[in-house]
This record gives C-alpha cells, sequence and structure tokens, in this order.
C-alpha cells in the first residue's frame, strides 16, 4: 500500500520501485555481532527442533535401505530398494496404504460439509447459542482414545451398546421385540472407524468455519441484502469465496492429523478386518516383527504421502499468513 | 481485503420479493435455531451417554434397551481407582500430567524467544524458518518412531518420562511458535520504544506494554500445547512401560486386563479425559486460535 502511493506521489516516470537497499557492505564485524543478537533468541527452538525431529528421520531413510531385523541381528546389511519394493508389492501394505487414503478423504470430506453446516446454522443468533456451541465443541475434547473405546463398547457393542439399544426401544414403542441387531463393527469395520473419527473432527472443522464466519465483513452483506440479494447468491458469491481459504486451511489440517491417525483403528478394531492404515502397520511391522528395514522404508512412504498434502497446506497456509500480514 | 473486491457484483434488483422474504424470516429462523439445537444434541449425546453409563451399576449399564433411570453408583469409580481390584491409575494420571505440564513450561520458555526473533525484531528470512516449523509438524510421529526407540533403547532412556517430555516438547513447538509469533506481531513496537525512550524500566515496559496482548496468546498456546501432550498415545505406547505409562497407555491396557466392565470403562474414559474437558471449556475463545495456528483470532 504504502510503496504504491510512493510512487505516483513520484510521477509516473518513474521505474518501480527500487529493491530494498542492500546491507551497508562496510562495519561487516559489527552487522554480524547485531545478526547474532537476533538470532540468538531464535537458535535454542531451532537446534531442538532440528535434533529431535530431523535427525531421526536422517537414520530412518537411512535404516529403510538396510536389511535389519532384529531377530536376526548378524543379518544387518545393505538392501538397496529391497525394503521399498516389499512394501509397494505387499498386499498387506498395499491394503494399509488405500485405507489410509481412504480414511482420510472420507473423514475430512464429511467432517468438513458437517462442520460448514453447523458453523453456518451457529452463525445465526438463537436462544442458547453458546450453549449448542459448547455441546458441539465437546466431542474434540474427549482424549481420542477414550472416545475410541466409547464409540466401541458404549455405542457400537452389538449385545448392549447404545445403537441397538436405542432401535430395541423404538421398536418395542411400535409393540414389535424383533428389532434390528447389528453387529456393527463386524458388518462395516472402516465405517465404524470413520464414524468415531467424523465425531471427533466435525467440532475442529466447525470452530475454524464459524471463525471464518464470523470474519466476514458485515456491512457489506448487509448492503447486499438490502440490494435484493437471495440468501443463496449471499452464499454463493460472498460468503463462500470468504470461506475458502477456511475451508482449505481445516481440509489440509485435518488431513495432516488424520493421515497419521492410530489411535482409532488401534482401539475399536486393533487394525483387524480390513482397517490397519498405515500409521497401525508400521507400528506392528517394527513393535510386532521387529523388522526394522521394512517399517523404516514404509515411514518414509507415509513421509512422501504426508509432504505431498503439507506442500498444499503450507501454500494455504502462507496466503493466510501473507493476507495477515499484509493488514 | 481481496475477499470484498473479488466479491461478484450481486444484481441490485430491489423487487418486492425482498419484503415477504423477510417477513417469512422469524419462522425459518425459529426452525433453523431448533436444528442447530438438535445437532448439538446429536453430537453431545456419546458423552452424556458415556457420564450416565459410568455413574450405573454394571448390571444396569449392559442392558437393551438401555436403562436410563437405573440407580445411580459410583461403584465404577471406586473400581477403577482401585476399590476392590487392585489397579491403581494414579501413577499413569500423575505421569500425564508431568509430561503435559513440564512439556509446555519447556516449549513455551524455547517458543517466546523465538517469536520473538521472528516478529518484534525479525531475523532475515524468518519467514523460511516459519514454514521449517510447521514442516516439522507435518512429518509423521511414525516415520522417526524406530530411531527413537533405537536411541532411547541404547541409552536406557526407555520408559523414562524425560523422553517423551523431550518429545512432546519437539511435538509442540512449531505450533508454539506459530501462535505466539502471531500474538507477538501485534505487540505496538512504536509503544516499546517510546516507552524505552521515556526511561520506563524493562519490568514497567513488559507489564504495561507487553503483557496485555501477550498473556492471552500465552494461555491459548499452553492449552493447545497441554491438550495434545495429554492425548497422545502412539509414543507413550512405544517408548513406556509400567514406570512412566501415561493415562492413555493405562486406558488402552486397562481394558484388554480386565475383560469388559462398561461402567468403568466409561468411569475410566470420563476421568482421563476431564482435564482435558475441562481446560477446553474453560477457554473456548482460545481453542480455535490454537487450532488454526494462531491464523484465525
Amino acid at each position: 500500500m504504502s510503496t504504491s502511493t510512493l510512487q505516483t506521489s513520484r510521477g509516473r516516470d518513474q521505474q518501480p520501485p527500487p529493491p530494498p537497499p542492500p546491507p551497508p557492505p562496510s562495519g561487516g564485524a559489527l552487522r554480524r555481532t547485531s545478526d547474532w543478537a537476533r538470532r540468538a533468541p531464535l537458535l535454542p527452538a531451532l537446534v531442538f527442533t532440528i535434533i529431535v525431529t530431523q535427525l531421526p528421520f536422517v537414520v530412518t531413510l537411512v535404516v529403510s535401505f538396510m536389511d535389519w531385523n532384529a531377530y536376526y541381528p548378524d543379518e544387518r546389511g545393505f538392501a538397496g530398494f529391497g525394503n521399498y519394493a516389499d512394501v509397494l508389492t505387499d498386499v498387506n501394505m498395499r491394503r494399509a496404504i488405500l485405507v489410509t487414503v481412504i480414511l482420510t478423504v472420507v473423514v475430512v470430506l464429511v467432517s468438513l460439509l458437517l462442520g460448514l453446516g453447523i458453523a453456518l446454522l451457529l452463525d445465526r443468533k438463537f436462544r442458547g447459542r453458546g450453549i449448542v456451541r459448547t455441546m458441539m465443541i465437546t466431542p474434540f475434547l474427549v482424549v481420542p482414545v477414550a472416545a475410541a473405546l466409547l464409540w466401541k463398547h458404549a455405542l457400537f457393542n452389538p449385545e448392549y451398546g447404545l445403537l441397538n439399544g436405542t432401535l430395541t426401544g423404538i421398536w418395542r414403542l411400535f409393540g414389535s421385540d424383533n428389532a434390528p441387531q447389528p453387529d456393527w463393527i463386524t458388518a462395516a469395520p472402516l465405517v465404524a472407524v470413520e464414524v468415531a473419527l467424523i465425531w471427533q473432527w466435525t467440532p475442529f472443522m466447525m470452530l475454524i468455519l464459524l471463525a471464518g464466519l464470523q470474519s466476514r465483513p458485515l456491512d457489506v452483506i448487509e448492503a447486499a441484502r438490502i440490494d435484493g440479494a437471495s440468501t443463496w447468491q449471499i452464499f454463493r458469491y460472498m460468503t463462500f469465496p470468504h470461506l475458502r481459504r477456511y475451508l482449505e486451511l481445516g481440509g489440509l489440517l485435518g488431513s495432516i492429523y488424520i493421515v497419521q491417525n492410530f489411535d482409532a483403528v488401534f482401539t475399536i478394531t486393533s487394525g483387524g478386518l480390513g482397517t490397519a492404515n498405515l500409521p497401525y502397520v508400521i507400528y506392528q511391522t517394527f513393535y510386532q516383527a521387529h523388522d526394522y528395514g521394512r517399517a523404516s522404508a514404509a515411514g518414509v512412504v507415509v513421509v512422501i504421502g504426508t509432504i505431498a498434502i503439507a506442500t498444499l497446506a503450507l501454500r494455504t497456509v502462507s496466503t493466510l499468513f501473507q493476507e495477515e500480514n499484509a493488514r | 481485503m481481496s475477499s470484498i473486491t473479488d466479491v461478484a457484483p450481486v444484481p441490485a434488483t430491489r423487487t418486492a420479493q425482498g419484503e415477504p422474504r423477510r417477513a417469512r424470516k422469524p419462522r425459518s429462523g425459529a426452525l433453523l435455531g431448533v436444528a442447530a439445537w438438535l445437532i448439538g444434541f446429536l453430537f453431545v449425546v456419546p458423552v452424556l451417554w458415556m457420564v450416565l453409563t459410568s455413574f450405573h451399576s454394571e448390571e444396569d449399564a449392559a442392558t437393551n434397551p438401555p436403562s436410563l433411570f437405573a440407580p445411580l453408583t459410583v461403584d465404577g469409580y471406586r473400581e477403577f481407582f482401585g476399590v476392590g481390584t487392585g489397579t491403581n491409575p494414579w501413577p499413569s494420571l500423575a505421569n500425564s500430567m508431568t509430561a503435559s505440564v513440564v512439556s509446555t513450561v519447556i516449549v513455551l520458555l524455547l517458543a517466546i524467544p523465538a517469536a520473538y526473533a521472528l516478529s518484534i525484531k525479525p531475523v532475515r528470512k524468518w519467514t523460511d524458518v516459519m514454514f521449517f516449523f510447521l514442516s516439522t509438524r507435518m512429518l509423521p510421529i511414525v516415520a522417526g518412531l524406530l530411531p527413537i526407540y533405537l536411541f532411547a533403547q541404547f541409552t536406557g532412556l526407555l520408559d523414562n518420562i524425560w523422553l517423551l517430555i523431550v518429545l512432546y516438547t519437539a511435538m509442540n513447538l512449531p505450533i508454539a511458535v506459530w501462535m505466539m509469533r502471531s500474538f507477538l506481531a501485534e505487540v505496538p513496537v512504536e509503544m516499546l520504544e517510546a516507552a524505552s525512550m521515556d526511561g520506563a524500566s524493562l519490568v514497567r515496559t513488559l507489564r504495561s506494554v507487553v503483557a496485555p496482548v501477550v498473556l492471552p496468546g500465552i494461555a491459548a498456546t499452553s492449552l493447545i500445547c497441554f491438550i495434545f501432550s495429554w492425548n497422545e498415545l502412539l509414543l507413550a505406547r512405544t517408548l513406556t512401560g509400567t514406570v512412566a505409562q501415561t493415562a492413555p497407555v493405562y486406558l488402552t491396557g486397562f481394558v484388554t486386563s480386565q475383560g469388559l466392565f462398561l461402567a468403568q470403562v466409561c468411569a475410566a474414559a470420563f476421568v482421563v479425559s476431564l482435564p482435558v474437558l475441562i481446560a477446553g471449556f474453560a477457554a473456548q475463545d482460545k481453542l480455535v486460535q490454537g487450532l488454526s495456528l494462531g491464523a484465525v483470532k
């Protein structure tokens, strides 16, 4: 903003504004000292992060090219791409990759859509809005393992879970004693995991989208309404474009967490019935089979998948970020 | 700003259509309010059911259809806390509390100076540094699990709560740096300079200029770091045993070792979730700032 006003005041013949002046070439020592004084507060956090998060990954990368099974310590050696070939040709691994993709996409999309609908409802004024908002947040505040246990035992259980209990109750109401009593987890194991995760993540999406809705410029919307724009037009042409970045942010942050999900799969199905996702399989390969080389190769595959999502995520966050800085 | 200019022009037809719609509004508004209540209730039912079941006896908890009005009892809690069962959840709850609180404190000690160097007196290329921090949070934990395990085994740090503290610190540091930077960026720098020129002492400057902006940020950051540490399962499950196990690990082992006692499971789930529920309810507005890394205020 300031550069453009500056430019017009100087006249049109002026070239585009010069790049910021290069730092003075002289006084290097002094500048270096002040540079380091600026960097000093940053260094502890930076060094800590590099050591704890980057070093292990480098080791994983190295081990992924090695033959290394803890049960056969003498046969350690270089495996080339052998582990990767194993990972990518193994039926279980391929299945795990597929499950991870399905789980992530379904959970993120459904909770985004539900979250959007609920955020739109909560953006209106009505009696008890604060209470409804609090009720909506609650699922997100249940510890993930506890939530998974709750769904598995208290809700999905075929004999005394709340779902089948409710079915029995409704059927009794109409004088029937043979209500359907499906075994939810066995009948649709992946859906069961997805439902539990959607229940936890919809509040997350809802919170981000509600914040997005509430940051809309209300005066412009009011003006449009006075000019006769319909609710749908306002949503389509004003609310939705404004919300797009929040949708992207919610979707991508959600993906990053759900790609890594371990708690729900571990607790609800123990990876059985075709629900083992990559984090679970890696945990199993490493914890039970002690095949370090393969577990590492699988880990690298997850990282590559995550980097694809993360690159998108970073781009989205960076546009939000620049917008904030431009303000 | 762009969001306003991007908006396609809305046809400015001032028709009579607008009037009846406005007249209809109160009723549809009430309906939508009811819908919001219904959906909110649906989402909270599993939690309410968990709490109700936890106060029922095992026999009443396992009926079909559910016995909503069964007499209340605290047997589930008594058993969870070891009356007559010999189990003792306190060490794991204490471990979780230690790991969450200590790692949150260390995160703040590291993140606040870093955020200062990224906002108030920014280093060159500070945006690159920010994105480096964020990218580390996106690296799946499971990918680094094996080296961490081997390192811990080698140094004898397996089943040691300090290992978890260090890892939780690394896990939450990027989020904390992002959040704290977004708050520190709001500190009025001119006022800092003015204060120092007027000879205000450092303490006074901190108290009257910096604190009002930064304290809410510290609260939001702590809340998020606490919740993420408290919830973590994969690292805790892999790297701790009997000594340093955290509450989520205790929960997973609890069911398999005890068989199924629904009321007791619900009591356990509720007790373990309680700190997060309390923290989250107490700081609802902070939650969204944290979840969006400070991008949404």
